[in-house]
């Protein structure tokens, strides 16, 4: 398709430690097109992160290495583009917001300082331009006095207003896609209810995409079009925010789902998915959630399932949802529904 | 009418702010500012608000680990503000806290025996009992005997907040201070330890004073919820009410700004303007009235009194005074 702005194929990742090697990605595939945005959901250790590093090739290396599969950035592979076109698409044409907005800004740099910075290197301005520009990109990330938050410096701002400033880096070169890594984590409700709105208002203003990685379905819900949902390194189902969040096929995103404690409806006892997410490690066979999940079946620990299409983009990765197999599937349905 | 267990009157904790070449007092700031309530025996009492606004200082300034600059902290009736040091420490065998981050509250160099026995070797408990007690609290949280020589940094974030549960639990507490206890723990965890939570509560007969920044966690395992802003206790009401009908324009808004994990639900979303205010240079009036949507010329001036609007449901706004 034309308008497919970022195409993942397959994506490997792995980290190689003194414990051996770690598959923190493991086979991941998603798109995103022009003006969309997509949720990545997953608990700590799902390796939405490495993904989102992957992207920007960002992998610490060593240990870390891009071992398989393919990222293509609007027909061109970014896995084998030299190091100087990566230097000119990062930042540029493809950009990154971080979780910490403190450590993400230079701590002995002035704000305006670091928005020039990142125009001057990837747009032929003169400095008065790139001045000029830098105030225009804080008014519209709403800071006010935007003059005088030019001089000041990180530690000057709130943690709202310094995640406003990333964002106004970031969007600085008007990017096709940004890549949101956990954004409003760090900041409080209120804030981060301002931040999302900003976020909501440029992808519609500038038909930016946003890959929005985050671990709150809350989030998803409030910005996602589409929400892919990651578990031990890989895809365990992908849809549109609503088959997502109103009509989960994957037990995994049924638990987590389940799990959350919910503000608008009525008490009852919290659902918990039993044990904790295991470590990714090379060799396993069978599926990543089997020991949680509760219709596993022999097939489970002897066969590792594939992302299953459902229908038109919508996956999930679990035996339940293959046609091919025949008696299992229907008494574990009737077990889920009921 | 239940027993209250513990009563906070007036409670102030101000920090000094130094400065200068002699570090002379050049301000204070107003972490707790004039905060009252009461928590019944056997119930869960929610205090949320955003970082800042003196919630976490509220818990420990409760248990004297802060120590209170004016207000009296009533357990069971005795004003504890005024106990001395040793009368304190025999007191918190029935008070006890669990914080938030479970990497740092445990001693990376003890074993999971040794941190959870201290308590119980401060209150004079033998060799042996300890040991059995230790196994016993370990199942009672959910972890199994042979954990107990291992140490902190081989459990994952959801073992060691059950560790951090385990010894509050040790010298069978009435009242435990959770601050912000599964802030730091991903979902799927987070729901275990909050159904361990409530169960603890019910088989020990438990109060908590359970201080959150996430309104869905907190509605979900509190019986009445207070909000805090800046120091102060803005709204105090039954759960149900808060959450149907809240009074406080910034409970409004806070309420309004959690995003739900549901397509259907639709909101009215009230976006505050700016962010919260300094506490060493807090508004005058009441201290919302800087962002307040519907700030009357008297917020600016005059600091609403916290009065109740309706039965059990306490709100400091003039709106309604």
């Amino acid at each position: 398709m034309p308008n497919e702005v970022l195409k993942i194929e397959d994506l490997h990742t792995h980290f190689f430690t003194d414990q051996g090697e770690i598959p923190a990605v493991d086979g991941v595939s998603l798109t995103v097109h022009k003006g969309e945005v997509v949720g990545v959901v997953g608990e700590s250790g799902c390796g939405k992160s490495v993904t989102s590093l992957s992207i920007m090739q960002l992998i610490p290396s060593p240990p870390g290495k891009i071992v398989g599969g393919s990222i293509h950035f609007k027909g061109e592979d970014l896995l084998s583009v030299s190091k100087k076109r990566i230097k000119e698409i990062r930042g540029n044409e493809i950009s990154m917001i971080f979780q910490e907005p403190m450590t993400s800004l230079d701590p002995l740099f002035t704000i305006g300082n670091q928005l020039r910075e990142a125009i001057r290197i990837h747009q032929k301005v003169t400095k008065k331009q790139a001045n000029e520009r830098s105030i225009e990109m804080l008014k519209l990330v709403g800071i006010p006095r935007a003059e005088a938050v030019m001089n000041e410096y990180p530690h000057q701002l709130s943690g709202g207003m310094r995640q406003r400033v990333m964002i106004a880096i970031a969007m600085s070169c008007d990017p096709e896609i940004l890549i949101a890594d956990e954004p409003t984590t760090a900041l409080d409700v209120t804030i981060q209810a301002q931040i999302l709105d900003l976020m909501k208002k440029l992808n519609q203003e500038k038909e930016t995409a946003i890959l929005m990685i985050t671990h709150d379905l809350g989030v998803v819900a409030e910005i996602c079009d589409r929400v892919i949902v990651m578990y031990a390194g890989q895809v365990v189902e992908e849809g549109t925010t609503r088959e997502i969040l109103k009509d989960p096929k994957h037990p995994y995103t049924k638990g987590l789902i389940r799990s959350i404690p919910k503000l608008h409806e009525k008490d009852q006892q919290l659902y918990s998915i039993p044990g904790t997410v295991p470590k990714p490690k090379m060799g396993n066979v069978g599926c990543r959630f089997n020991d949680r999940c509760e219709y596993a079946h022999d097939r489970c620990f002897a066969e590792t399932p594939e992302l299953f299409s459902i229908i038109n983009n919508r996956y999930s990765r679990c035996f339940l949802l293959d046609d091919s197999e025949g008696k299992v599937v229907t008494d574990a349905e009737a077990n889920i529904r009921s | 009418m239940q027993k209250p267990i513990l009563e906070v009157n007036h409670l102030k904790k101000y920090f000094d702010v130094r400065g200068g070449v002699f570090g002379k007092k050049v301000g204070e700031v107003k972490a707790v500012d004039d905060v009252s309530f009461t928590v019944h025996e056997g119930e869960i009492l929610g205090i949320v608000g955003e970082s800042g606004c003196g919630k976490s200082t509220t818990g420990k300034t409760i248990l004297r680990l802060i120590e209170p600059t004016e207000g009296e902290v009533k357990f069971e009736g005795e004003n504890i503000a005024a106990l001395s040091a040793e009368a304190m420490r025999k007191l918190r065998r029935d008070m006890q806290i669990i914080f938030q981050d479970p990497y740092a509250s445990l001693n990376p160099r003890h074993t999971v025996e040794k941190i959870i026995s201290e308590p119980l070797l401060i209150h004079g408990m033998g060799k042996k009992e300890r040991k059995s007690r230790v196994k016993e609290l370990l199942e009672v949280v959910g972890l199994s005997d042979y954990h107990a020589s291992r140490y902190p940094h081989q459990f994952s974030g959801g073992q060691r907040q059950r560790i951090g549960i385990a010894r509050a639990l040790a010298n069978n507490p009435k009242l435990i201070i959770c601050d912000e206890p599964v802030s730091a723990l991903d979902v799927s965890v987070q729901s275990q330890i909050l159904n361990l939570m409530e169960g603890l509560r019910d088989q020990f007969n438990l109060t908590y004073v359970f201080i959150a920044h996430d309104l869905s966690v907190v509605k979900h395992i509190s019986d009445r919820v207070g909000v805090m802003y800046l120091g102060r206790l803005v709204e105090l009401t039954d759960k149900e009410k808060l959450y149907d009908d809240p009074k406080h324009p910034y409970t409004k808004a806070l309420l309004s700004a959690v995003p739900v994990p549901d397509p259907d639900v639709e909101k009215e979303r009230i976006l505050l303007e700016g962010d919260v205010p300094s506490p060493s240079n807090p508004p005058t009036g009441c201290a919302f009235h800087t962002r307040c949507p519907v700030a009357m010329d008297i917020c600016k001036t005059v600091r609403p009194t916290f009065e109740q609007a309706e039965v059990n449901h306490f709100v400091a706004c003039h709106l309604y005074n």
